[in-house]
């Protein structure tokens, strides 16, 4: 087991290398250099540029630099924003949970919907009800959900008034941050308004966010489910006269929620990065829609810090789900 | 969708017809295929929206970005104030949405071409390196293409597309960076699995070199699968493509690209729905179209790959 562990760890440590390269590269091809770029017009005296170059290291050669990035990266130091003058590290912590509390939402939400429809479209395959959830799955797939969230926000809050348009939580109510959650910081002071309308405030990126991957789920499970309802022991199971509920939720749910569940934890990872375009529209204020900002105010150090600690993010949470997938599934763990 | 021709995909010969030759593979393909409702119907949107790419300057009534100052945010033809003239109503220049949705088709379809070519161009190639020559080759390709899969395929493109600068040829880049893993993980597996037949130690037995065994011998045999992720390739990338846009990081302003177009009008969503509704569906349409054909290939193409 702790065989299996080390192993997996082991094999994050050169992706998270390539990616430190991949956004120390990156930025590098930004045209301008870092200094001229934040002088600005007014320009800088030739001595004073050089004396800063080498401040900054920027004189080393390329692989020293690289060295140097690392080592700061190692130790936490992600650099300055050049706005706010805050350390991103800082910027991102406070913001990150906002993003983790949206894409837990959207993924419980794409589980709970699309497990029951899957499994209901592979029992009564072929029927309306399947043809149906197939091809609404498929319409999700292929949604830009820029536009859909713009259509729900069309509807339900403009036209009927139902929901908060954007943000977390209504102005008038504010909760000291504990967790960062704000469902949970909400109901821990015991506000039940305030929760109320954090959860408002949460319905439609909720459903935005989770559309993609419930549609994902939804079609990863009926054909999970079509295939293991073909087996042999299901047949068995049948013949020695088992219910069809017991059938289907004790023999073949079980086999079939393997590969679905492995998708499900894939998704957490793309939905911390696929956040950007639900806060964008939502104005939700999370490390998405600061990225973003940074991007439109060639914050650099920010964008350079920020991708690298969603991306750190993202494979840290993809190596949970391998290892608890390794610890749920013997087969995983002992294959070679 | 996929599996409800399992049961009768045997019987691909029609009965009567000499038992000794095998229809032709595109018969074969073609009888599969057209068994799939929804993917004919893929096809036919796709080839109907490629037609109004193509004759766009024929058939628009209008020239995109022409202004007309009297006809700004006119409702579409069938609700109050509406007109002829501007079927699907104006925007809030006065542009004629039709028009700019048939200009903008074009667009889509360029965005969707240039990027899998491009991006199935690099992938094909470095999947065929490393499948062939293993080793080191392999390690160092497939470990850059893992660290590119780790990122967030979004937040990578607009990554790129804000390095690059905003507009259409770089998000275009930006878009193709993200895909070339997937397209170079599919060539490779599919490379190993043929790379050790019968047929291809012949070839290198009969003294074939190692460019002709990869492009000739073996390639052929690995298209399956490509054809497949290249055709919901050109969904992804006409999604991914708008949303850079949406976000301000692709076609600039004055282009009639769909996911530009929405943004350029957000503040008008209350006013005048017709703005914002109309590319959305645009790009829903041309995007489910194409994963509706890909789907039909799939199933088609590779009884293995039928899910």
């Amino acid at each position: 087991m702790l065989r299996f562990i080390l192993t997996r760890v082991s094999l994050v440590i050169p992706t998270f290398l390539g990616i430190t390269f991949l956004t120390f590269i990156l930025i590098r091809l930004v045209p301008g250099d870092p200094i001229e770029v934040r002088t600005g017009e007014r320009g800088i005296a030739p001595e004073r540029l050089a004396e800063l170059r080498h401040e900054m290291g920027l004189d080393r050669p390329l692989w020293h630099q690289f060295l140097d990035y690392v080592g700061n990266v190692l130790h936490g130091d992600f650099g300055l924003s050049l706005i706010t003058h805050n350390s991103v590290l800082r910027e991102f912590l406070t913001l990150f949970p906002a993003t983790l509390e949206l894409a837990l939402c959207a993924m419980l939400f794409a589980t709970l919907v699309g497990l029951p429809a899957g499994i209901l479209a592979a029992v009564k395959r072929g029927s309306l009800f399947d043809h149906g959830v197939m091809g609404l799955s498929l319409t999700g797939y292929s949604m830009p959900i820029f536009w859909w969230g713009l259509l729900l926000i069309l509807f339900f809050s403009v036209g009927l008034g139902w929901t908060p348009v954007s943000g977390r939580l209504d102005l008038v109510y504010y909760v000291e941050p504990a967790t960062g959650f704000m469902l949970i910081d909400t109901l821990m002071v015991g506000d039940y308004e305030a929760f109320r309308s954090a959860l408002g405030h949460l319905v439609l990126p909720t459903i935005v966010l989770g559309t993609v991957p419930l549609a994902v789920v939804a079609r990863m499970t009926r054909s999970a489910m079509l295939e293991v309802l073909g087996e042999d022991y299901i047949r068995t199971a049948r013949a020695k006269g088992l219910a069809d509920g017991r059938v289907i939720g004790m023999h073949a749910l079980r086999n079939a929620l393997i590969p679905v569940v492995t998708v499900i934890g894939l998704q957490v990872g793309t939905l911390l990065g696929g956040a950007i375009l639900t806060e964008t529209i939502f104005s939700w204020p999370g490390v998405g829609k600061w990225l973003i900002e940074s991007i439109n105010r060639r914050d650099y150090p920010a964008l350079q810090g920020g991708v690298l600690l969603i991306a750190t993010s993202v494979i840290l949470v993809n190596l949970l789900v391998d290892v608890l997938y390794g610890v749920l599934n013997p087969r995983i763990r002992h294959a070679r | 969708m996929s599996a409800e021709f399992s049961t009768n995909a045997e019987p691909a010969t029609p009965e009567p017809i000499a038992v000794s030759r095998p229809p032709h593979p595109l018969t074969e393909f073609w009888y599969h295929f057209r068994q799939n409702k929804g993917a004919l119907g893929g096809l036919v949107v796709i080839a109907l929206i490629a037609l109004i790419a193509i004759f766009a300057g024929v058939i628009a009534p209008h020239d995109p970005d022409i202004q007309y100052r009297d006809a700004i945010l006119t409702p579409p033809v069938w609700q109050d104030g509406g007109s002829w003239s501007y079927i699907l109503g104006t925007d809030d220049i006065g542009r004629d949405m039709l028009s700019r949705l048939m200009y903008g088709a074009r667009l889509s379809m360029m965005i969707g071409m240039i990027v899998v070519t491009l991006s199935l161009a690099v992938g094909l190639g470095l999947g065929l390196l490393a499948g062939f020559f293993g080793g080191m080759t392999d390690v160092l390709i497939m470990r850059a293409m893992d660290i590119l899969l780790a990122l967030p395929s979004l937040l990578l493109a607009v990554v790129v597309a804000a390095i690059l600068g905003p507009g259409l040829v770089n998000a275009m880049l930006a878009v193709s960076v993200v895909v070339i893993p997937h397209y170079a993980r599919l060539t490779r597996a599919a490379v190993l699995a043929e790379v050790n037949k019968d047929y291809v130690v012949a070839s290198r037995v009969a003294g074939a070199g190692p460019l002709r065994l990869m492009l000739i011998v073996v390639l052929p045999n690995c298209l399956a699968p490509l054809i497949v992720q290249a055709t919901l390739g050109f969904s992804t990338a006409i999604l991914d493509a708008a949303a850079l846009g949406f976000l301000g990081l692709g076609a600039q302003p004055p282009t009639p690209e769909w996911g530009t177009m929405l943004a350029s009008s957000l503040q008008f969503l209350q006013r005048a729905p017709w703005v914002v509704t109309w590319p959305g569906i645009a790009i829903l349409v041309t995007v489910l179209a194409f994963n509706l054909l890909g789907d039909g290939l799939r199933d088609a193409l590779d009884p293995k790959l039928k899910r």
